[in-house]
């Protein structure tokens, strides 16, 4: 026992300091940071208020008519072939000319630019144009704008789920997705990630000639547990770093832009008072952020972290056991490719299936993905944040328990023959045989 | 007896590999373990070291049954020998000396003196990828020895070494028999034999075709041949011995059966001068391949 621990340790101590693993311990955080963050700096960044000088031949805009969050109007008189040569010099952002016949002719408006200010700027004042061209239209088709207003509804569901004892959760489907999403990415990636490792380290041992050495002191399992489960530790570790390295970021670049969004806001309200509730109406879709924070304050954390550790952590020693046994029968990373399709084919085929787990979770491909071993451990953990009846989790745990026991039996056994194997090509047969050879 | 082999059987799926070997090594004495590639002598080794188990037969190690916890009293150099590349020299040698039961500050004071000894001290912080193949080979060495085993195996242990390294090694191994420790060394290097071993066991054919004390075996394959160096003519023909060749001062003679050295000294300087007679005891090199052709012929 006293030597699997000191094996544990080598491979963790021997892993965790190398440059590659904080590389990617930093890296994926920022990563994700950069993910959340970019959209919402470069939405902050448009929300600087643009200046706009504008001359309306047709007469039908009030100044009421032209509010937006982004972009400030003011109306000026003159010619159009003048106005547009001196705008940039009175501190303009863009000059915009309406035509008299706008409401034929719906071409004649131009928007002249200094320099390119992007599609926001074109598409919120086309969108202002728009809105009071229809108006018009209609009003002289017999509408009202008070009907035309009426009809402007957005449909925001709320979906709730109700558990047979009758208590109500309201949860998010969409959010509950991204989440399922996620946790089957992450799984996907760390299952190959981790596994190969395992299987790299074990070619290493094999083709730098140290094994014999090893396994003069240790038991040929006691070597292959020891390593699997240092470098499980090794994925722990970084998963810890990831989720402690992430909140620490999003936490420092919110606070960082809470400030910004306010001074944004007492700008846009400065502009514009009494259309305030105009412009929270016209607010984006909800966002995907906001979504998941909904599913996880609707799911069971502590519950979904502990099967996220366990179907990550048997998952892992069920592929990796595999993994090992393939570096065990090769000589070299290049040599293991021929192999290594087959351990990586259920992992890929699982996260193909968690496609259609998603898209409905309570299918009946969706039940059986979940409760095979193989691939149990990335779809279950998709169809988590859905909700599971507990007898189907606690059945595919102890499957997937089971698998792992019935992969280490066939991978120790090829282990233990293969690491001392050399000069041979191996083929599938004989990795067949090894299973039966005795000591 | 530090390590009795009884009647032990190792069958692979396509060959026997050890076909009922039985062996007897002494303690505290170096005993070479001979045989052609192929004989099966790396199958025992790794049975000794119980990387494999026997499929029939008994192993006994210092009056025990051999059993796991004996891995820490057995010191392995293995022929195909590697080290971790990243690894530090010094972490190295400290883990393999743990995974053979060493208390880590035991480990760490019993390596220092070996890096003094071999005169490598600065090299405990180096990988082992900036070490030359020689120093690669040292530290492999004191791995195998640093848990001071009551039994070390070395498999072809000069191979790769320069002269100096390998007379050094000689020395170290000689020092650590004169400590009680018994050396298996298995080898095709018969020099080595001669110079080092005080036991022998060939193996050919998954067997044991010859074994015993160094002196006892080549009195066995002695045949009775003497070289001689003298003045004046030697007579063509000699009484009950055989005269295998000659050149005017040297010559060697067989003697015939029954015919002891007194008989034929007495005998030559009747006719000539007699300046040496020796007897020529055959060269390890020479019964291995006698023993191994003849076992070859037999199967």
């Amino acid at each position: 026992m006293n030597k699997i621990l000191l094996i544990i340790q080598r491979e963790y101590i021997t892993r965790v300091l190398k440059k590659s693993f904080w590389i990617s311990s930093l890296l994926a955080p920022i990563l994700i940071t950069a993910i959340y963050a970019i959209p919402i700096w470069l939405a902050m960044k448009d929300k600087e208020v643009k200046r706009v000088e504008i001359l309306d031949l047709s007469g039908l805009w009030k100044k009421s008519d032209l509010v937006d969050k982004e972009v400030e109007f003011v109306f000026t008189s003159g010619k159009e072939q003048e106005l547009k040569m001196t705008f940039a010099s009175k501190g303009f952002d863009a000059f915009v000319s309406i035509s008299k016949d706008v409401l034929a002719n719906p071409n004649g408006v131009h928007i002249y630019t200094a320099k390119n200010i992007g599609m926001s700027l074109k598409g919120s004042v086309e969108k202002l144009i728009q809105n009071k061209v229809r108006q018009e239209l209609l009003l002289k088709a017999g509408i009202s704008s008070q009907i035309y207003e009426s009809t402007q509804v957005n449909i925001d569901s709320k979906t709730i789920t109700v558990s047979t004892d009758g208590e109500e959760t309201s949860s998010s489907s969409g959010g509950a997705m991204i989440l399922a999403g996620i946790m089957g990415l992450v799984l996907y990636v760390t299952l190959l990630l981790y596994g190969s490792q395992v299987m790299n380290g074990v070619i290493e041992e094999k083709s730098s000639r140290i094994i014999e050495v090893i396994i003069s002191s240790v038991k040929p399992y006691q070597l292959l547990l020891g390593k699997i489960i240092g470098v499980g530790l090794v994925g722990l570790t970084q998963f810890l770093l990831w989720i402690v390295l992430t909140i620490g970021l999003t936490q420092i670049t919110g606070k960082f832009y809470g400030k910004k969004v306010k001074n944004n806001l007492t700008q846009i309200q400065k502009i514009d008072s009494e259309k305030q509730s105009n412009l929270i109406s016209n607010g984006d879709a909800e966002s995907p952020m906001s979504e998941v924070t909904k599913v996880l304050e609707s799911t069971n954390i502590p519950m979904i972290t502990a099967a996220f550790l366990f179907y990550f952590f048997v998952g892992y020693m069920l592929y990796s056991s595999l993994f090992a046994a393939i570096g065990s029968a090769v000589e070299s990373a290049t040599e293991a490719q021929q192999f290594t399709f087959i351990v990586m084919i259920p992992i890929i085929l699982s996260f193909l299936m968690a496609q259609y787990t998603m898209q409905d979770p309570d299918s009946r491909i969706a039940f059986w993905a979940s409760m095979i071993p193989f691939t149990s451990p990335i779809n279950m953990m998709v169809r988590l944040p859905y909700g599971v009846p507990a007898w189907e989790l606690i059945l595919s745990m102890s499957l997937l328990v089971l698998g792992f026991l019935g992969c280490s039996w066939v991978s120790a056994r090829i282990y233990r023959v293969g690491i001392l194997m050399y000069g041979k090509k191996v083929t599938w047969k004989e990795l067949g045989k090894w299973l039966f050879y005795t000591g | 007896m530090i390590l009795s082999i009884r009647q032990v059987v190792k069958k692979y799926s396509e060959h026997l590999a050890l076909d009922h070997i039985d062996l007897e090594i002494p303690r505290a004495k170096i005993f070479g373990l001979l045989g052609p590639n192929g004989a099966g002598k790396t199958s025992l080794i790794r049975i000794i070291n119980q990387i494999t188990a026997p499929d029939s037969g008994q192993i006994i190690f210092d009056g025990e049954p051999l059993s796991p916890k004996h891995v820490d009293q057995i010191g392995y150099l293995p022929e195909e020998r590697g080290l971790y590349k990243k690894m530090k020299v010094g972490d190295q040698l400290l883990y393999l000396a743990q995974l053979k039961g060493m208390s880590k500050s035991e480990a760490i004071s019993k390596l220092r003196d070996w890096f003094i000894r071999l005169d490598i001290k600065d090299w405990w912080n180096k990988p082992v990828d900036d070490l030359s193949k020689g120093m690669q080979q040292k530290t492999q060495f004191i791995a195998t020895v640093v848990h001071e085993p009551k039994l070390l195996i070395l498999d072809e242990p000069f191979s790769g070494f320069d002269p100096i390294n390998a007379n050094m090694l000689k020395d170290e191994i000689l020092a650590i028999k004169e400590r009680g420790t018994t050396i298996l060394f298995s080898t095709h290097r018969m020099e080595t034999v001669e110079e080092l071993c005080n036991d022998i066991a060939l193996i050919n054919h998954s067997r044991v075709v010859l074994a015993g004390e160094k002196e006892e075996v080549q009195n066995r394959y002695k045949q009775n041949k003497y070289r001689i160096r003298y003045l004046g003519r030697l007579p063509a023909e000699l009484n009950g011995m055989e005269i295998l060749s000659e050149n005017g001062q040297l010559a060697t003679l067989k003697l015939g059966v029954g015919m002891s050295s007194n008989q034929a000294i007495s005998q030559l300087i009747g006719h000539v001068e007699l300046l040496e007679f020796q007897e020529i005891i055959p060269s390890f090199n020479d019964i291995f391949i006698q023993v191994v052709n003849e076992t070859n012929a037999y199967e």
